[in-house]
């Protein structure tokens, strides 16, 4: 394949990118798959079948790890090992370890995800898997960590990129966390149940430490690395400010991994440890919100780029989304919001308008860009990523709506008293007041999905159009050697 | 002295780069996790909570396993609603040798911390098979397969050993019994023995019929037995209204 040489296909190792790149779509396509699924079990509970296999409690945790670790995850390991390689210059260290975090990683998520339904789960959210898998993630992680550091190592400038400071953050922090929180006894060496070492307050704590950190860090320190690469990148601008990415970034950092108490408000957690984590989950919208300016500003002066480009507007929609849902999370942090909002929908709806707004939209964009660099082409369609687009924003907006709505609705009906001081609703009238709106959050994840399978639809065709150019390109080359 | 900090040596140095990282990470889980540990006031000092029997140990591996903490609370919070509808707020204490704890963070259902002794058996039996056939608005799922699945009762040694190592104290010698007898009594205490697990377990169960068939342990057994024993262990007409609120 001598001819693609100037692509960059030898000088650096786009093979392990590829992979992870093509996966991160086929878990998004699963997980969310799932997550409609489940979301619409909740609307019509016959969709459980009587099965163990199918039930909502073994099923969420699938779509969790799905999304977040599949989906999410890939997208983290195909465009931090593109962007160490281009901004350092050099290629990964190692194409042996880079392989082993692939297959380590997927593995991984299957047998998590199969495990579930079979019904092993150490019942920590975001952290089910139990400790076998779990010490298969540790190896993964410290590989993934001594090939990132080490490709750093031998960068060819001195200085180390912005994006690089964030996806180093979030590899550490996931480290750190995914450690203390899996501390567990297995029943036996030859079983996969465990109990946690912790119980209680302290076990509440370090799980919604944790908890709260998957969000801080795996969910947005990376995807600012992610950000601080790929937006510029698309809009061929630098990024708006270098003291502010500076300052937002240690900021973030340190005060991430105080607010995880937050959601122990008025629990038996003491009072001291979540009014903390409230006075931190304020200040946190500070950097939060430097990070979302930094981004958007990176666009003034192309802001007609928004009109024309539609893997640009992915991004803005993401870094608007980013902002939102990081003011509305200091809001939901105040004890008497969190009074109401806590154990509804609202939280749900809150998660997804980071997750799906933020998250999936920024790694939506970062893909787009990436694919024809890979596969040394153009993007199949481009009306489709215009489509996707269309479908996933109006997705997003079903989903948080119905959650919003359905969520306060719940927290009020809870609360509400009659005018001789008795509760007026008995749970269950909740339950069906929620009806209507767990339908209308089931058919906007099922937009959202339609998008992510248009996506990998265009992902599919463009492999296949790169492939068929550069077997043209060989064999006009071979001819032409032929006739000389 | 002139010491003109530059970030500079940070962005040209990968490992003061991590090692500046780590400390920033690591300041906020020290603060807030270790203390918890020590402060003698976290956990409030009250009588009547006691490790789960196997019985109910075996219902409560089996309620993680079904997921059950994805749509249950077991932390009601100080609230006049939550009062009415759940009873009194949920103690530390209550949770102590919850491992793991299951406060959960949705109440797609209701909060279950004080579900025990509100229902009864048949009922649990009847609502866990299918729901809907005693709450017709009940998003639940059906679970059929508990009462027709025998429940293993094999490695129960195993798990209360695990336990143990973690700090429940579960008795395996005879100076950890005689201990168990002084604090929880020795019926209880009995219960708590490792060397009589299997045996004490087959006894609650036949004795409690929980799932209205004697021919066998099935897991729908262990499940009702634990979710039955859920925020029973302390007496509250014992404490007065405030007797908490200084803990918190």
């Amino acid at each position: 394949m001598a001819v693609t040489t100037y692509s960059g296909a030898e000088q650096y190792n786009f093979e392990v990118v590829k992979k992870f790149a093509v996966m991160s779509l086929v878990w998004a396509v699963v997980g969310m798959f799932v997550g409609v699924y489940i979301a619409s079990e909740l609307a019509w509970p016959f969709l459980n079948f009587d099965s163990p296999y199918f039930s909502f409690g073994r099923f969420r945790p699938v779509h969790t790890t799905s999304v977040i670790f599949g989906f999410g995850g890939s997208a983290l390991f195909a465009t931090s090992y593109y962007v160490v390689q281009r901004t350092c210059q050099t290629r990964l260290i190692s194409d042996g370890m880079a392989s082993f975090t692939f297959w380590g990683w997927m593995a991984a998520i299957a047998l998590a995800d199969f495990s579930y339904v079979l019904g092993y789960t150490q019942s920590r959210e975001y952290a089910e898997m139990e400790w076998p898998i779990d010490i298969l993630i540790e190896i993964v992680w410290v590989t993934y960590l001594i090939l990132f550091v080490g490709t750093i190592m031998r960068r060819k400038q001195p200085h180390i990129y912005v994006a690089n400071w964030f996806y180093l953050a979030f590899i550490l922090a996931t480290a750190l966390l995914h450690t203390f929180n899996n501390l567990a006894m297995p029943i036996n060496l030859f079983s996969m149940k465990s109990y946690s070492l912790f119980s209680g307050v302290q076990d509440a704590m370090t799980q919604w430490w944790y908890g709260h950190n998957a969000v801080g860090f795996f969910l947005t320190a990376a995807f600012l690395g992610m950000m601080y690469y790929f937006v510029p990148k698309q809009a061929g601008r630098p990024i708006y400010s270098y003291r502010l990415s500076i300052v937002h970034f240690w900021a973030l950092g340190f005060m991430y991994m105080w607010v995880g108490a937050h959601h122990l408000h008025w629990t038996a957690l003491p009072d001291w440890t979540s009014s903390l984590a409230a006075a931190f989950s304020i200040l946190l919208l500070m950097p939060s919100w430097g990070g979302m300016i930094n981004g958007i500003m990176t666009l003034s002066g192309a802001w007609d780029k928004l009109r024309t480009d539609p893997i640009m507007r992915f991004m803005i929609v993401a870094l608007s989304f980013y902002g939102m849902s990081t003011f509305e999370g200091p809001m939901m942090s105040l004890k008497e919001v969190n009074a109401l909002s806590h154990y509804t929908d609202w939280t749900v709806g809150h998660v997804h308008s980071g997750a799906l707004g933020w998250v999936a939209m920024i790694s939506f964009g970062s893909l787009y860009h990436m694919m024809p660099k890979l596969w040394d082409t153009k993007m199949y369609s481009r009306k489709l990523i215009e489509w996707h687009f269309w479908l996933a924003t109006i997705g997003i907006v079903l989903y948080i709506v119905a959650m919003w709505i359905s969520g306060i609705t719940q927290g009020l009906m809870w609360r509400a008293f009659d005018q001789f001081g008795n509760l007026q609703y008995s749970f269950v009238e909740s339950v069906a007041a929620m009806h209507p709106f767990y339908a209308m959050r089931a058919i906007g994840g099922m937009f959202f999905l339609t998008g992510a399978v248009l996506m990998a639809f265009n992902m599919l065709m463009t492999i296949r159009q790169g492939k068929r150019e550069s077997a043209a390109l060989e064999a006009r080359l071979a001819a032409k050697l032929a006739h000389a | 002295m002139n010491f003109n900090f530059k970030h500079e040596w940070i962005e040209t140095n990968i490992g003061l780069m991590a090692v500046l990282t780590m400390l920033a990470i690591s300041v906020g889980g020290l603060v807030e996790i270790a203390p918890l540990f020590f402060i003698d006031k976290t956990i409030e000092k009250v009588d009547g909570v006691r490790p789960y029997t196997p019985l109910e140990q075996r219902g409560r591996d089996i309620y993680q396993r079904e997921g059950c903490y994805l749509c249950h609370s077991q932390m009601i919070r100080p609230f006049r609603d939550e009062k009415l509808r759940y009873g009194h707020y949920s103690l530390a204490a209550e949770s102590q040798y919850d491992h793991p704890f299951q406060w959960g963070s949705k109440r797609t259902g209701p909060d279950l911390a004080r579900v025990g002794g509100k229902y009864s058996n048949e009922w649990h039996v009847q609502h866990l098979t299918a729901p809907r056939s005693m709450v017709p608005e009940s998003v639940m799922p059906n679970y059929p397969w508990l009462i027709k699945t025998p429940l293993d009762i094999s490695d129960i040694a195993d798990r209360m050993k695990a336990l143990r190592k973690v700090g429940v104290p579960y008795s395996l010698t005879q100076a950890e019994y005689e201990a168990n007898v002084k604090k929880f009594g020795e019926t209880v205490a009995k219960q708590l023995h490792i060397p009589n697990a299997q045996q004490s377990l087959i006894e609650q169960a036949n004795f409690g019929n929980y799932d209205g068939d004697r021919s066998g342990i099935s897991e729908m057994d262990a499940l009702v037995a634990y979710l039955q024993v859920l925020g029973t262990m302390v007496d509250f007409s014992k404490y007065n209204d405030d007797a908490f609120v200084n803990d918190r």
